[in-house]
């Protein structure tokens, strides 16, 4: 039996939710929230979208898309084109090649394997911006928006978790 | 049997061409991070494209954030209303002060400008801007702007806030258009220390005070000290204020800017008709090619 053509339109629009929602987080820290002091050190929204669907739907945010969105981000966020494009790709790569230690795991092991991997993250971009500006860039700015990010995580997750919930449970 | 087998092949396949795919992504974007090292106008023009493309979506959001903004804000004076009322009753008085001062200069300041027939400064022609996007990031500061060159933005301009300068014009679209601020790690603003007169350097370091280098001589610089644009290197004219003077230790001076970029919500994109700062431009490198053209 064939799908009917709205069954399908109707799968291919849920398929595009994880890129949609990761590309709504990326628009999302691009908004100047005018809080004192938050500007340099917002969380990195779009990571925590790769991160999630690299582990629990890797075919809906293949590593393609995880660049698209990585170039995007450098381009809105004004950093040297590439970084962000490359620091995205081995995020998705790297937990989209560990998901099965992930499935079935508790909450505590997501995060936990999420600083990390963020870290790595984090200190890639810094060495690669240091490099391609040719000084070395500040650290405490970079620490605090990796602590930043990383108590962002859990309420990004449920968020993302109950998404995946309503839109992919059987698509 | 051999339908199975086909299938592993089709499996390992497809692997591979995963495989493929990942790696040549990670060249395509070292080699992006290269062509951009080397100031290639095409990145330029691709990123402007881009975030033009952008700027639609990102001035829609912008917009509900300003006014919750501005709700919190209204709470907050609301709150503060008395003590707020106190100060400036206060500054009030000082600046009645102040005007009859500057009431007096300013007469005083015709007659001798009519004296030594002085040419005016002419006016400056501006465009007044909203920010769309201000990725929150600690590798780079920098703001999207809601106006491109359709709107008379060109690259180079100095960006102000009220009377005070923020940054520069780094990247121009046809719509949207990217502001350095001066806390930028890629930020070199010519300064001059009002009470001395000292030339220096305004340096950016991704910290929201930047530093003083390149200062000139050995002057006495204080915590206070207001830093105004000097007119070196023709990038602003002088004047503008910018900042005072956060802290002298070990002779590290840092600058308070006078505007936090959290307040930004309209800046004016200012045409002084200066070259204004041009922070990318390299002399080009013609003595090799025309060496090989030669032979």
């Amino acid at each position: 039996m064939t799908a009917s053509i709205w069954v399908k339109m109707d799968t291919w629009v849920r398929h595009l939710i994880p890129f949609g929602v990761t590309l709504f987080l990326l628009l999302l820290t691009a908004v100047p929230t005018h809080l004192p002091g938050f500007a340099g050190i917002a969380p990195m929204l779009p990571l925590m979208g790769v991160y999630y669907w690299a582990i629990y739907r890797p075919d809906l945010l293949p590593a393609w898309l995880a660049f698209v969105i990585g170039l995007l981000y450098d381009i809105v966020g004004g950093t040297p084109l590439g970084v962000n494009a490359l620091v995205m790709l081995l995020v998705q790569g790297t937990a989209a090649g560990q998901r099965k230690f992930f499935l079935g795991k508790s909450f505590a092991v997501t995060w936990w394997a999420f600083g990390l991997l963020t870290a790595g993250a984090v200190g890639l971009a810094w060495l690669l911006v240091s490099f391609l500006i040719g000084r070395a860039i500040e650290p405490m700015p970079v620490i605090f928006e990796y602590l930043m990010t990383l108590c962002f995580f859990p309420i990004l997750t449920w968020m993302l978790a109950r998404t995946q919930m309503a839109f992919l449970k059987d698509v | 049997m051999k339908q199975s087998s086909a299938a592993g092949r089709l499996a390992t396949f497809r692997l591979l061409a995963q495989r493929f795919a990942f790696l040549s992504l990670i060249v395509a974007s070292v080699a992006l991070m290269l062509l951009g090292k080397a100031d290639i106008v095409l990145i330029e023009h691709t990123r402007a494209l881009v975030a033009d493309a952008m700027a639609p979506m990102l001035d829609a959001m912008a917009r509900p954030a300003a006014t919750v903004a501005q709700i919190t804000d209204n709470f907050h004076e609301l709150a503060n209303i008395r003590t707020e009322n106190a100060r400036l009753r206060e500054e009030n008085a000082r600046l009645m002060h102040w005007q009859t001062v500057a009431r007096r200069l300013e007469s005083e300041n015709s007659v001798l400008h009519e004296n030594l027939n002085v040419i005016p400064d002419p006016d400056p022609a501006f465009v007044t801007a909203r920010v769309i996007g201000d990725m929150g990031s600690a590798f780079g500061h920098s703001m999207l702007l809601g106006a491109g060159s359709k709107d008379g933005v060109r690259k180079g301009q100095a960006v102000l806030s009220g009377e005070v300068l923020i940054g520069h014009i780094a990247e121009v679209g046809l719509r949207s258009s990217r502001l350095l601020l001066i806390t930028d790690i890629n930020a070199r603003t010519p300064i001059l220390v009002e009470s001395t007169r000292t030339k220096a350097i305004l340096t950016g370091d991704n910290t929201a005070r930047p530093r003083l280098n390149y200062v000139a001589g050995s002057p006495t610089i204080a915590v206070g000290d207001r830093v105004v644009t000097s007119a070196s290197g023709g990038a602003f004219p002088p004047g503008i204020p910018i900042g005072a003077v956060s802290s002298v230790s070990d002779g590290i001076v840092r600058v308070e800017p006078f505007i936090q970029r959290h307040h930004l919500e309209f800046v004016s994109v200012v045409d002084f008709g200066l070259g204004g700062i041009l922070p990318f431009e390299r002399p080009p490198p013609p003595e090799r090619r025309r060496r090989g053209k030669d032979e």
